[in-house]
């Protein structure tokens, strides 16, 4: 039986989402190894862009369009994919730690019953056996735990979004796009009445760089010097520390940490934050880390590698001015 | 209306130490709480039986070792009704699919519920993929990170669900399952009546023989997945401090640590 490692991509605001070519990336180092085809799953509606999964590494394309599919429903999804997913037989298959691959994953693997590992930060395969070795955090990132599904089909796994770089893309690349149109009978009991996209333009959890603020921001009204900093770095979002998003100035999903978001960007700012163990199990797999703090025995520091003891008011307002000044040089 | 919500007992991360010359976790130290993201499930389900018209009724449902009934009584203490705890040798070692698959068994042996609530991931295993996985096992309806309830009846249930998009608005067919976000609402402290309540309401267990499982189906035996290994990441961090004399020293550091990395 051929094997095949199956990436599920992701569809956002009707064009192939990032995950997706990441999920690729992953999936590559995957299929060299097992010396097996590399096949991505795209669920949606009228999309374009198909060509470019196969530019960033897919071997072939499963398209399965509906108008149904439009938007994720994970009954609407299961209904499709486990079907499919029983008649294809992939060894593996991927999907990113996002809203909907947490959601759609261990419900499909509830129906097929299979092994599903969730958040993953490192895969592999064991030479051996050719199983799936997938490493994640645990404990609030205290541990490191390496599992493995022997005995049942597919090995599903989710892995965290930007954990790893999607390949070079390469137009030269060539492969099967399959477009197949499922059937839907099915009469969801969910439905979506309503959608309101979120105003910031990038979300916490896909953010480059996290600037976030704590309880040494001293006063609500210097919130807004964040966001300010914000708008002036590319693909930046702003975080905050439970503290102040329980004070109220700041909402919830901006909050990071064990009761909040898990964000791990490229560079993660923390002003005024002092660190707490709740906080870090949020940010602490981030690529690297600043932080700001005016007691130089602020546990954040043992996280930082960058640690600066200072003012984090006059350091952000300064910050600004000098972001703003940059700008209107180029 | 009859609901479960389903808490679980966690090792109280907010105590963990870690041991600086190892970095590595102090395991010992550690107690055992409820999961602090299981406190809003069951907010939920208190918001419920205030807004919906008839009567309703909500059982804790915990699996874990007999210390577990703790959470239970926790539970009710907040105001539930009820607490059921799944616990035997048997159960021990389940991962995701195993859980699901036994306290599914469980709420199929039950009187039938229009809604079963979830945290949204444990800050243990910190999966998040219990309740999806019953849903699905249950053939159920899902709704996942739900942050309000805007509505519920005795046949649907209006939610709203936050996604990395934005915000979306669900009508949801119940039975169903939701898991909610820390969204939903400062959890509700105990009262002194429902502390005097959890202490004289008897906690139901089901073992293995009342479960009516095997075995194989339970526990280590019938999970999916194994851990072969486990380890303590260390902190490699630099730890670089730097003193500066003045916010713009600070700020050419930042911008040359995000040049640095291609950011600006
Ligand atoms: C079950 C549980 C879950 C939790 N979940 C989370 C979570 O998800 N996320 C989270 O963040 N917290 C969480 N917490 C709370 C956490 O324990 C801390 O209370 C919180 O992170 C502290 O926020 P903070 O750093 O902003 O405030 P503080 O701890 O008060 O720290 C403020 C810091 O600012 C510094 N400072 C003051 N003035 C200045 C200045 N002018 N310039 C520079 N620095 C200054 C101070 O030195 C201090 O280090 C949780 C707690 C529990 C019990
Ligand atoms: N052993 C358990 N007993 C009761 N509920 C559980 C158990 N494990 C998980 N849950 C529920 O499922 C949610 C997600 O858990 P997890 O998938 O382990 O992250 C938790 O917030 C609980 O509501």
């Amino acid at each position: 039986m051929s094997r095949e490692v199956v990436i599920l991509g992701e569809v956002r605001k009707g064009k192939i989402h990032s995950v997706t070519y990441e999920l690729l990336a992953w999936g590559k180092d995957l299929s060299d190894k097992l010396k097996t085809r590399l096949s991505a799953l795209i669920l949606g509606y009228n999309l374009g862009d198909l060509e470019e999964v196969i530019y960033y590494g897919a071997d072939k394309v499963y398209y399965l369009e509906h108008p149904r599919l439009d938007n994720f429903n994970p009954e609407v999804y299961a209904e499709v994919l486990v079907p499919f997913i029983k008649e294809i037989a992939p060894d593996i298959i991927l999907a990113g730690a996002t809203t909907t691959g947490r959601t759609i994953m261990p419900y499909l693997a509830g129906k097929l019953k299979a092994g599903l590992t969730a958040d993953c930060t490192s895969l592999d395969i064991e030479e051996e056996t050719g199983l799936l070795l997938q490493t994640r955090p645990a404990i609030g990132g205290n541990v490191l735990a390496t599992i493995k599904t022997p005995s049942s089909k597919p090995q599903m796994a989710t892995v965290r979004p930007k954990g790893k770089k999607p390949l070079e893309r390469d137009t030269n690349r060539t492969g099967e796009i399959k477009i197949i149109k499922p059937s839907i009978d099915l009469n969801s009991r969910i439905e979506r009445i309503n959608f309101k996209p979120r105003e910031e333009e990038v979300s916490l959890v896909d953010a480059e760089v996290v600037i976030s603020g704590g309880k040494g921001l001293k006063d609500p009204r210097n919130i807004s010097l964040l966001f300010d900093i914000s708008k002036l770095i590319d693909s930046s979002a702003v975080g905050a520390s439970r503290a102040i998003v329980d004070m109220g100035w700041i909402e919830y999903p901006h909050q990071v940490g064990l009761s909040g978001k898990t964000v791990n960007p490229k560079v993660y700012i923390a002003f005024g934050i002092s660190g707490a163990v709740q906080h870090l199990a949020g940010m602490m797999n981030s690529e690297s880390i600043i932080a700001i703090n005016k007691d130089p025995e602020a546990p954040i520091f043992q996280v930082a590698d960058l640690g600066i003891v200072g003012d984090a008011l006059e350091i952000l307002s300064t910050l600004k001015r000098k972001l703003e000044e940059r700008k209107n040089n180029v | 209306m009859n609901i479960y919500v389903l808490v679980k007992q966690v090792p109280a991360t907010d105590k963990v130490k870690i041991d600086e010359s190892t970095g590595t976790m102090k395991r010992e130290e550690v107690e055992a709480v409820i999961n602090p993201l299981d406190l809003y499930a069951i907010e939920t389900s208190l918001q419920i039986k205030e807004m919906y018209e008839g009567k309703t009724s909500i059982t804790a449902i915990s699996m874990g070792p007999p210390k577990a009934e703790e959470v239970l009584k926790e539970a009710i203490s907040m105001g539930c009704d009820r607490g059921i705890l799944l616990s035997d040798r048997a159960f021990a070692g389940a991962d995701t699919w195993a859980t699901s698959y036994t306290i599914g068994k469980l709420i199929k042996r039950l009187e039938p519920f229009s809604l079963i609530i979830t945290g949204e991931r444990a800050t243990d295993g910190e999966t998040g993929q219990v309740g999806p996985s019953l849903a699905g096992q249950l053939d159920l309806p899902i709704v996942t990170y739900t942050s309000r309830i805007l509505e519920i009846n005795d046949s649907y249930a209006i939610l709203e669900r936050e996604t990395e998009e934005g915000t979306e608005t669900l009508k949801m067919k119940l039975p169903g399952v939701i898991s909610v976000t820390k969204a939903i609402g400062e959890p509700r402290l105990p009262t002194l009546k429902g502390k005097i309540k959890a202490r004289n309401t008897k906690i139901e267990i089901f073992d293995l023989e009342k479960l009516g499982v095997t075995n194989e189906e339970v526990g280590l035996l019938g999970s999916l997945t194994r851990v072969v290994k486990v380890f303590y990441p260390k902190i490699s961090r630099t730890g670089r401090r730097i003193k500066v004399k003045d916010p713009e020293e600070a700020v050419s550091y930042i911008i040359e640590f995000l040049q640095e990395r291609g950011i600006l």
